[in-house]
């Protein structure tokens, strides 16, 4: 390796330590604020590196009213919102990968569309309607939401999964003598139970991460994003802290198991190439 | 191939695709159109059926609005940009495939998990009175008291502060629609301009960047509608002091509990959203790449 070499190499590592860094400090920092001793984040001067170690930041904010309520419906809202999801998408992303069909360009491009859609303020007109439903302040008409936020996304990424399970190998199982449905049960699905479990979790993170619709469409049974925006104007800096930290657990989990599924879920582009 | 019977089921499957795509259909009929007709009777129509433009005049007329249609083109206009080149960037460094680039690339992706609630507080705790960056400045001995970088009195701050924060937050998405987009391209292409002996930057002007262009397009459109939206960022690091649209279509629900002037933003944002989208559909579109 030559001079010249290493030195671009020494050059690239270095901007991409940093860049690593923008996004890895930030995250250090809510975690270290989370277990900062409580009146230490009142303190001015206040050393960057706490004094010691306490949990009794994170517990104030697990013990602060509605809390741990709005926990259990946020997770209640996710495993409805990832059911329904599934259901309804799934087949839709089988569809897409397996046929080649009239309309099918059409539907696929209508589904990107969908993806760009401002979805999310779609909540604003649907108060009355859900009024009228009797689905206001629910957690299920929550999930309704979540839903169609999530779909378009688990139709991409089913589709892409199904398309990585040969065709071949379900008309073999045909030919055995399965029919059409057991070739897809017995031979598709397990398949394809990764990418799906993959599907899952991306859809579970985008019901946990929403804020605008949850906080606009519940009063008492408010999810854990709603729960910390509506509390914001009164809340001290600690319930904040660890309110921030206490979100991004289970959503930095998903993502590490799922990642490999990312692309499925944001490539594709409208116009064709 | 023979056909055995089963296969012959498989053939004639004609309307399998239909109804399997149906309840996807069907619901985006529900929970698109009904909730967007609902917007409309909400923002034109009083509670006694009458035709009304009275909720949008009060919407324009009120003492937010213009500020917070202000404040929400100037985040978009700089973040957008800002965003596309830091993701491209990030992606074609990672496109060299040095190594450890896949775990740089999860790295990069890893906001794209984070809610946008979380990812205002993680920043609210890094520009706070008492936070990260001032406890840093003073340790640096470069201050004595802490700036307030999020009062009413610096919006030029409060403003610094969220892009930050949202350059921070959602680059991860469109660094993955770029990378996915240039994962697709296929090498030949490259080397055949090597071969021609195009400089490694004529082949990304060239080349790579042409081609890259439909996942430019959609990086734009999907970014820039989630930027309209913006609001628990916002609102996480600096409450009302710099309004948005999306924030104020909130606030006219929860404090003054007016869906009819609510719906008024709602609706602007998706007439906003659609017209960008049509403009980048229209303006960008990707040109024949001739042989």
């Amino acid at each position: 390796m030559t001079f010249r070499q290493l030195q671009r190499r020494f050059l690239l590592y270095m901007v991409v330590v940093v860049i690593a860094l923008w996004v890895l400090v930030p995250l250090a920092l809510i975690a270290l604020a989370a277990f900062t001793p409580r009146l230490e984040l009142y303190q001015w001067p206040r050393p960057v590196l706490p004094s010691g170690f306490s949990t009794a930041t994170m517990s104030f904010f697990l013990r602060s009213y509605g809390t741990l309520t709005s926990l259990r419906n946020s997770a209640l809202v996710a495993l409805l919102t990832l059911g329904m999801t599934l259901a309804v998408g799934a087949p839709a992303g089988y569809a897409v990968a397996r046929y080649v069909f009239r309309g099918r360009e059409a539907f696929r491009i209508g589904i990107l569309m969908t993806r760009m859609f401002p979805t999310s303020l779609l909540a604003i007109p649907l108060i009355v309607t859900f009024i009228r439903w009797q689905l206001y302040d629910t957690l299920i008409g929550v999930a309704f939401i979540h839903t169609a936020m999530a779909l378009p996304f688990a139709v991409l990424i089913t589709s892409g999964i199904f398309s990585g399970v040969p065709k071949e190998l379900e008309e073999a199982a045909m030919t055995l003598g399965c029919s059409r449905l057991g070739a897809f049960v017995r031979v598709a699905l397990p398949l394809a139970l990764p990418g799906l479990a993959a599907a899952a979790m991306f859809t579970f993170v985008i019901s946990w991460n929403e804020v605008f619709a949850s906080a606009i469409l519940t009063v008492r049974n408010r999810t854990l994003p709603a729960q910390v925006l509506t509390s914001l104007e009164v809340a001290p800096l600690d319930f904040r802290f660890a309110g921030g930290f206490f979100m991004i657990i289970p959503a930095l989990i998903f993502m590490a198991l799922a990642r490999r599924y990312l692309f499925q879920m944001w490539g594709g582009a409208i116009s064709e190439r | 191939m023979p056909r055995t019977p089963a296969l012959r089921s498989l053939a004639s499957e004609k309307a399998l695709p239909y109804w399997l795509i149906l309840p996807t259909i069907a619901y985006v009929a529900v929970f698109f159109l009904v909730p967007v007709v609902q917007a409309l009777l909400l923002a034109f129509r009083t509670q006694d059926g009458q035709w009304t433009t009275r909720f949008l005049v009060r919407m324009v007329q009120d003492i937010q609005f213009v500020s917070a249609l202000r404040f929400t083109l100037l985040l978009l206009a700089i973040i957008v940009p800002l965003q596309l080149v830091t993701a491209l960037f990030i992606a074609l460094l990672v496109n060299t495939r040095f190594r450890g680039s896949r775990t740089f690339l999860y790295i990069c992706a890893i906001p794209l998990g984070i809610s946008d609630l979380a990812a205002g507080l993680i920043w609210f705790s890094l520009f706070t009175q008492h936070g990260y960056i001032n406890s840093f400045l003073y340790g640096l001995g470069i201050i004595e008291r802490p700036i307030f970088f999020l009062s009413a009195q610096n919006t030029g701050w409060v403003l610094g502060s969220i892009v930050l924060a949202e350059h921070w937050r959602a680059t991860a998405i469109v660094l993955v629609i770029l990378v996915a987009g240039l994962q697709m391209i296929s090498r030949d292409y490259l080397e055949a301009a090597e071969v021609f002996g195009a400089r490694s930057w004529q082949r990304l002007w060239h080349v790579t960047l042409p081609l890259l262009k439909p996942s430019l397009q959609s990086a734009l459109i999907i970014r820039t509608i989630l930027a309209l939206q913006m609001f628990a960022v916002v609102v996480a690091m600096g409450g009302r002091m710099v309004p948005v649209l999306a924030g104020e279509a909130y606030y006219w629900y929860y404090l003054y509990r007016n869906t009819n002037v609510a719906s008024a933003y709602a609706l602007l944002l998706m007439v906003i959203s659609a017209l960008l989208a049509w403009g980048y559909l229209r303006f960008l579109r990707p040109r024949e790449v001739r042989p």
